[in-house]
């Protein structure tokens, strides 16, 4: 038994080796830039193509193999260089959701780029030459190859601390991430640290992706895996610490080593309990440093002017359109609309976490996935009616943001932002793996309206009517006390706090009211797909969402329906042009959050000149 | 010379709070007044705004008591204690930036009413009048409708006080009442305080580093060095105390 306990700790030390680089990189790139790189995991996946690309050119032998490994990180860490320079550099002003979503846009591109070059085929590196066999200890066989890696990961780390603590550019990077200002008062020619330190993290993700290649098959879905993961350890051992990234990566390495002997169903939950349990005792991770007095981040302020009473031209105009699309539209286009109502939804109840509270979830699909399966259990399992399944889908996503919201406002800014995408992936995970209950990956198929609501046109209505009278009880929460109290702990949670305002206590119950209309959206969504997959819950929906709020700007309350809106036709219309939707997709993000660093909804307020915000915010 | 005496409006006793191994504020005992303005004076870091952080709840105390009639304020959060009648201002003015003045005052106002929670009514018509007279009252009127994220930081300092006395506070701290504001509005603001505070028998421990406004308008005078309170008095005898010419008006002073 300890024999077996020893061989499998070794393998989950080996398995740390590519997670721990990985993270290292992201870590020393969130800690001097203060950037969530979300195309880390692109990088990573480059490393491990490059690297396959490389060793078929330069041959499989020692030299071919190692050289192939190493230009490959150099080349990623090159790529990175260039993506600050040229990208990210106009961006360290923006909002985090901008920084964010660039960098999602990025890891989009790449992701086509690596289909279009190298085709959907899993490609399966070679051996290491000279680590091909295995060694046996203790009765049992470890691959040569694993005790290589094992004894990588602390080498690298050695190494980096020696380039951290023994050399002044690691003074610099060191004072920098304690302290951004200090280094621009030291003098130092920022830019081109910035760049230096995004080389370093876009190398060492390469590498990560080179090494991996002989252990497990480069798949053009794989930055996703590993950027979630990343995450994760970078979260658990605290943002901007390398030595944090490391214990963190072995932590949860071995959590996998160890997590599929004893509890094979519940791996993946297992990993996002163990980092939602150290976010709530110690929120800035293992080895993070305390942020201390809140900091008062550059945010997109939804700075609203209140309602005019009646009903202005152009709404009217809407509403008539919509009302008639049925006589207009083909069933087709009818149902891309019905989808684009849901969306609208989905996009206004995460606009109240993002715009309204100022809290940025990156998880919100968490409570669209909790109404979806709601709806479609009630509907299946339990046999009720399409009124009743539709009440009980935004109650229990209502319940779903009561239980989670109650950790996640205890933490702020990207902390607060990572615990919610923890969530969402425990969710994620408990429907992939509770097959019994879910169906796992096959989903619970058949969940048709009954026949007065069903085929294109009554469900349109049935969609429009509860779409529509959601948005307009949104609206007026958002104009009522409780909109002007999440507000007012949004601009400055100090004074909120000094007139007696519960920070924490609203922003839970705002948690729990944008999770039960987005959980209203995804009980209707069940309906109008028939189905309900993990998916619901998936990190995919949750970018959607937030995607549509940076094409709609969130300075307004109809930024995100716009956003909606354009976002659907855009995936839409490309996805119909072109098989390489996620590239044209990704250039749009990344050309927008260049072009409209205030969303759309802003640039088409700033057009129009009855802007009233608050000074330093450009149209 | 120890105001307040008998039945006094908040009496603070050992006082304490270590940063790591700073002791920021060292055992720290006083006494004020209904109605009555003191000045808490001292260099920077001697632990003033700590003070003021510790007494509304912003930071949790580690040795100590502040009653404020009687009542334990430590150990509550700020919400509760602003219940209790403590107001607040900020060193560098803390409101909401994208609000219009006058909806800074109806968030404090409907706060007060405890009507945060309404989740359909609108709230634009809410305590109008009364956020109308608090803003007359403070001469801001003409700027209601304005955002507060436009105006001048002699305005904030004005949003700050009405909304701060929202609250109808019996002790209202004032961390910098008159920083960043032009020198002329400097006095005219401290003047309105002065008035408002004597209509209300508001207690008011403000903190200052324009000595002119400290020793014209405070009642009396503490100072601070290090985390402890090294004289207390009349702004005339702390003036004259050579341990404070030494600490705080400088060393020259000091052996002049």
């Amino acid at each position: 038994m300890l024999d077996f306990l020893v061989v499998q700790f070794l393998t989950g030390l080996a398995g740390a080796c590519s997670l721990f680089l990985v993270a290292a990189g992201l870590s020393l790139i969130f800690g001097v830039t203060r950037v969530v790189n979300f195309a880390h995991g692109a990088l990573y996946m480059l490393g491990a193509y490059f690297a396959y690309a490389l060793i078929a050119r330069l041959g499989a032998g020692p030299l071919g193999f190692w050289a192939g490994l190493a230009l490959a990180a150099l080349a990623v860490g090159a790529l990175g260089a260039g993506l600050e320079a040229t990208l990210l550099r106009r961006l360290y002003g923006s909002p985090e959701l901008f920084q964010l979503l660039a960098t999602f846009g990025v890891a989009l591109i790449a992701e086509d780029a690596v289909l279009w070059l190298f085709g959907p085929e899993e490609l399966v590196g070679p051996r290491a030459p000279g680590l091909g066999g295995s060694v046996r200890l203790l009765g049992h066989q470890l691959p040569e190859y694993d005790l290589f890696l094992l004894a990588l990961g602390p080498a690298v780390l050695g190494l980096l601390w020696l380039m951290l603590h023994r050399t002044r550019f690691g003074v610099l990077v060191r004072a920098a991430t304690e302290d951004r200002d200090m280094v621009g008062a030291l003098g130092v020619d920022q830019a081109w640290l910035f760049t230096a330190v995004f080389a370093i993290g876009a190398a060492l993700a390469g590498l990560g992706g080179a090494l991996a290649i002989p252990r497990s098959a480069a798949h053009a879905a794989m930055d996703v895996e590993v950027i979630v993961e990343a995450f994760v350890v970078v979260v658990v051992g605290g943002m901007g610490s390398v030595l944090g990234a490391f214990l963190a990566a072995v932590l949860i390495a071995e959590l996998h080593a160890f997590g599929i002997v004893l509890f094979p169903d519940l791996t993946l939950v297992l990993v996002f309990l163990v980092m939602a349990v150290v976010l709530v005792l110690r929120p800035q991770g293992l080895l993070g440093r305390a942020e201390g007095i809140a900091r008062e981040g550059p945010a997109e302020r939804a700075s609203l002017a209140p309602p005019r009473r009646g009903i202005g031209p152009g709404w009217a105009a809407l509403a008539l359109l919509l009302l008639g699309a049925p006589l207009l539209l083909g069933e087709y286009h009818l149902g891309v609309l019905t989808e684009i109502l849901i969306f609208a939804l989905f996009a206004a109840s995460l606009h109240f976490l993002v715009g309204i509270g100022g809290l940025v979830s990156f998880g919100h699909a968490a409570y669209f996935g909790l109404g979806a399966y709601a709806a479609a259990l009630a509907a299946k399992a339990l046999g009720w009616g399409l009124g009743p399944a539709l009440l009980l889908a935004p109650a229990a996503a209502l319940v779903g943001g009561l239980v989670l919201g109650w950790f996640c406002v205890r933490l702020s800014g990207i902390y607060l932002a990572m615990l919610t995408l923890a969530f969402a992936q425990i969710l994620f995970a408990v429907a992939f793996q509770w097959s019994a209950l879910t169906g796992g990956d096959n989903g619970i198929l058949g969940v048709w309206p009954p026949a007065w609501a069903a085929g294109g046109a009554r469900f349109y209505y049935l969609a429009l009517a509860l779409v529509a009278a959601a948005l307009f009880l949104l609206r007026r929460i958002v104009f009522a006390p409780f909109g002007y109290a999440l507000r007012a702990a949004r601009d400055s949670a100090l004074r909120a706090e000094a007139i007696g305002i519960d920070v924490i206590r609203w922003r839970w119950l705002a948690f729990a009211l944008a999770g039960g209309f987005a959980g209203l959206a995804g009980g209707l969504y069940a309906f109008f797909k028939g189905s309900v997959f993990p998916a619901a819950l998936g990190v995919p929906i949750s970018l959607d969402g937030l995607v549509m709020l940076l094409l709609g700007g969130v300075g307004t309350l109809s930024g995100p329906l716009l956003g909606a809106l354009a976002y659907k036709l855009l995936q839409i219309g490309i996805a119909t042009a072109t098989d390489f939707w996620r590239l044209y997709l990704g250039l749009v993000i990344v050309g927008l959050v260049l072009a409209f660093p205030h969303g759309l909804g802003g640039f088409l307020a700033g057009l129009g000149g009855h802007r009233r915000g608050a000074p330093g915010r450009g149209g | 010379m120890s105001g307040g005496g008998e039945g006094a409006l908040l009496s603070v006793g050992g006082l304490a709070k270590r940063f790591g191994g700073l002791a920021a504020l060292d055992g720290v005992s006083f006494e004020l007044g209904a109605g009555e303005m003191v000045a808490l004076i001292g260099p920077n870091g001697a632990g003033k705004t700590t003070c003021f952080n510790l007494l509304n709840g912003q930071l949790r105390a580690d040795a100590g008591s502040a009653r404020l009639k009687g009542r334990e304020l430590l150990g509550l959060a700020p919400h509760a204690i602003w219940r209790l009648g403590v107001g607040r201002t900020f060193q560098i003015p803390a409101t909401f930036a994208s609000m219009s003045v006058r909806e800074n005052l109806q968030v404090a106002l409907l706060s007060r009413a405890r009507r945060l929670g309404a989740l359909v009514a609108p709230a634009g018509e809410a305590f109008r009048d009364q956020a109308d007279a608090l803003l007359a009252r403070v001469g801001l009127l003409a700027e209601a409708g304005r955002n507060c994220g436009v105006l001048s930081h002699g305005d904030l300092k004005r949003v700050e006080l009405a909304v701060a006395l929202v609250g109808e506070p019996e002790l209202l701290l004032m961390d910098e009442p008159t920083a960043g504001a032009a020198p002329g509005e400097r006095f005219r603001l401290m003047e309105l305080v002065e008035v408002i505070v004597a209509e209300r028998a508001i207690g008011v421990l403000f903190t200052e580093h324009d000595m002119d406004v400290v020793f014209g308008h405070a009642r009396r005078v503490l100072v601070l060095d290090r985390g402890r309170l090294i004289a207390e008095g009349a702004p005339e005898a702390v003036r004259a105390d050579p341990r404070v010419r030494a600490i705080y008006l400088g060393a020259a002073a000091g052996r002049g």
